[in-house]
């Protein structure tokens, strides 16, 4: 299942993420993403989807200015 | 030493299993005397509850079945306004049952008992088939005073609703053993005497109780809703439910307001008691969480309404279905 | 965007008309929980989509499952909410009462660990899904070619957005605009949605799945009405071009193909088969297409095109219901039924 909280990767051991949820702790496989340890990311059932990016704030700014634009 | 199908047979095996571990810790002027049945003190209004206890794990992080058993009846005697008074139970070993786990769970299960200020009086064990877990059935009997009159049928348009403390600990202590998530969530196993006994005797006018077990904060108050047919309305984040918990939740999609307790009980009170019934519940044992989470209304009979963080109002049903992790 | 501006505008909306479909089967969830109908006004109509892997899985495809689980040595795999979804005459919960080997896993990475540990037992996995989850077993072949293992295959039920949306906007369903899928974008990248934008002149929201995160979307949805725009409400884990190490692995391993999406038949271009060369871990995919109705008056088809409302199936909560689903919409907890009747909305 699709998990929309941020975890953040605490450890890379070979292939495999420990990721922190608030203190729950679960593996998953980095085969689909570039990753390090510190790094908030989506996972899926037991893969890690993407890496959270820095640049939101900025690109939803934007958005919203081309939305008014727009109507 | 492993349960076989002979510490069932009523002979000698059984025998010993008795006086080795359960007489042993459960003794008391009553037990002792090892009649078929026991001979107690009365009272003139009682209260009489069952429960049967089947969890998997058998022992989890912050207790185990012994503790859940005596938590669970004691608390539904509780929640009439009871004072408990006796237990009883009865043992259902699968073969193959580590004798020194029997052990520590009857030790905790006495301990619990001690700390609920009730007495074990009666047992029985039986022994099954199976590969070494075990089940306990207990019956319970408390106390009501003549004045007395808690009931689901109470809450009244006006009444707070106040929950004793954190959603959902138990719940997510039972699914995290079984799924392997690591965490440091533990069961909020535990009687709830003190409390009760706070609003009791501070004549606090508490019109219903229930504890907040299987089916979650949601099945318990839509039930109530139903039975004293009047609205209960929430707000949302006044809801507490500590980070871990709520984020083991998202991770396996699903509720806080549906996730199972074992020490956690909801108060309906008047309204001019309110800030003084959560005073008492903040300051007794198991207590310190508590909140004021909503109002009962006259709006429709039957209707649990929950304000959400972002100010829409969602209607909430009794759990449905078994809650399967979900792919999506 | 202040979220108490974006409240206002879409509670006090007073213009055209306009029914958004949420795509996506976690969103329909989401949108529940947060309360959000009550937020809108009576202008903008929300609509449930096909959007839940479990709900458009055709019987065929249950009852093969159930078949393999019967044989001798092989278990199948299978997400929770597989279990309960009705084949032709019952599902895979019963057919583990009845004997049947199903596990249920949180992974289909777990299979790695248990092929090990049993190598005399044939492992099938219940491989459905959508772009988001197709990666995953991807990457679970790569596992499985790189460490030799050979007691695993895939019968896949795997479904494409674009081409069933297509499918959608051409059978004339009322919509005006679309929730695009939060973790299928992930996956896919949102520009995916600009053709359909395009084509169709309607607008594309991609959504997070926060109550504000759903709410943007639906103010950006009801502003560009009328425009072919494709948004990208979620940057915070959707680009434009999305996960191409994902898509490239998917490509590796699976082909287009056609699929059957339960109650709407069979969509050209909707699916993905795996390859011929792969071809020894597929448990017989292709061809599941049989699509048996449970209950003749179940409307599942109908409520997954947005045509009607759950609550106007007559099956609905009175023979229908989550004890007792009679269609796939029931059965999953992200089936638009399902929620509609777990929430009481109207």
């Amino acid at each position: 299942m699709c998990v929309a909280l941020p975890g953040k990767v605490i450890e890379i051991n070979d292939r495999t993420a420990t990721v922190d949820f608030s203190g729950n702790q679960v593996k998953a496989d980095t085969g689909l993403v570039s990753v390090k340890e510190g790094d908030y990311v989506l996972v899926h059932a037991g893969c890690i989807m993407q890496v959270m990016r820095k640049e939101e704030a900025e690109e939803l700014e934007e958005l919203f200015r081309e939305v008014e634009e727009n109507a | 030493m492993k349960i076989t199908m002979a510490h069932g047979s009523g002979g000698r095996a059984t025998g010993e299993l008795i006086e080795q571990i359960f007489a042993k810790n459960f003794n008391n002027e009553v037990l002792d005397k090892m009649e078929d049945s026991a001979v107690v003190a009365g009272n003139k209004k009682i209260a009489v509850t069952t429960d049967s206890f089947v969890v998997d794990p058998i022992e989890f992080p912050g207790g185990d079945i012994g503790r859940l058993c005596v938590c669970g009846t004691v608390n539904d005697l509780l929640m009439r306004g009871a004072k408990p008074q006796y237990l009883t139970c009865g043992f259902i070993l699968q073969e193959g049952a580590d004798t020194e786990v029997i052990r520590r769970i009857v030790e905790s299960m006495a301990e619990t008992a001690r700390e609920a200020g009730v007495q074990i009086v009666a047992g029985d064990t039986k022994v099954v088939e199976g590969n070494g877990g075990m089940y306990i059935n207990t019956a319970g009997v408390g106390f009501v005073e003549e004045d007395v009159e808690i009931s689901a049928q109470q809450c009244t348009p006006g009444d707070v609703v106040i929950i004793s403390g954190n959603m959902g600990d138990h719940h997510a202590t039972i699914l995290g053993c079984r799924m392997g998530i690591e965490n440091t969530i533990k069961s909020d196993n535990a009687p709830l005497n003190e409390m009760v006994n706070a609003l009791l005797t501070n004549k606090i006018k508490v019109h219903t109780l229930r504890d907040i077990t299987r089916g979650g904060l949601a099945t318990v108050l839509k039930e109530l809703a139903q039975t004293s047919k009047c609205t209960i309305r929430l707000k949302e984040d006044s809801i507490p439910v500590s980070p871990q918990v709520r984020d083991f939740c998202g991770l396996l999609g699903l509720e806080p307001y549906y996730m199972g307790n074992e020490g956690k009980m909801v108060a309906i009170v008047a309204k001019e008691d309110a800030a003084k019934a959560l005073e008492l519940i903040r300051s007794s044992r198991y207590g310190q969480d508590a909140a004021i989470i909503g109002e009962v209304t006259d709006e429709e009979a039957g209707e649990l309404w929950m304000e959400t963080a972002i100010g829409g109002i969602r209607s909430l049903e009794i759990l449905q279905g078994e809650g399967l992790p979900r792919i999506c | 965007m202040n979220l108490e501006t974006i409240k206002k505008y879409l509670k006090e909306y007073d213009g055209e008309e306009v029914a958004l479909m949420e795509v996506c089967g976690s969103h329909t969830g989401a949108i529940s929980k947060f309360g959000i109908p009550t937020l809108l006004s009576k202008k903008i109509r929300l609509i449930s989509g096909p959007g839940c892997p479990v709900c458009v899985t055709p019987s065929a495809y249950i009852d093969r499952l159930i078949e393999l689980c019967k044989e001798p040595d092989t278990c199948v795999a299978t997400f929770g909410d597989l279990m309960r979804v009705p084949g032709s005459e019952k599902n895979l919960s019963l057919a583990k009462g009845e004997g049947g080997n199903v596990r249920m896993v949180y992974s289909p990475m777990e299979l790695l660990t248990l092929a090990k540990e049993n190598p005399t037992t044939n492992y099938i996995f219940a491989a459905v899904g959508f772009e988001t989850t197709t990666p995953v077993y991807a990457l679970l072949l790569e596992s499985l070619i790189r460490e030799n293992i050979k007691n695993v295959k895939l019968l896949t039920a795997l479904k494409t957005m674009p081409a069933a949306i297509n499918w959608l906007c051409a059978s004339g369903a009322p919509i005006t605009g679309f929730i695009a899928p939060g973790h299928v974008s992930v996956i896919t990248g949102s520009d995916i949605f600009k053709p359909l934008a395009d084509k169709y002149g309607i607008p594309f929201a991609v959504a997070g799945f926060q109550g504000e995160e759903i709410l943007e979307a639906l103010y950006g949805l009801v502003k560009c009405q009328g425009s072919g725009k494709v948004m990208n409400f979620y940057p915070k884990v959707v680009t434009a071009e999305g996960n191409t190490v994902a898509q490239k692995k998917v490509a590796t391993y699976f082909e287009e193909s056609s699929a059957v999406w339960r109650g709407m038949g069979a969509i050209e271009g909707s699916g993905l088969l795996l390859r011929k060369e792969y071809a020894e871990f597929d448990a017989g995919s292709a061809d599941l297409n049989e699509d048996k109705k449970l209950n003749k008056a179940c409307r599942c088809d109908q409520v997954l095109m947005g045509k009607i409302s759950p609550t106007e199936c007559p099956l609905f909560r009175k023979v229908c219901n989550p004890m007792n689903p009679q269609g796939a919409c029931m059965v999953s907890e992200e089936g638009s039924c399902h929620q509609y009747l777990v929430n009481n909305r109207r």
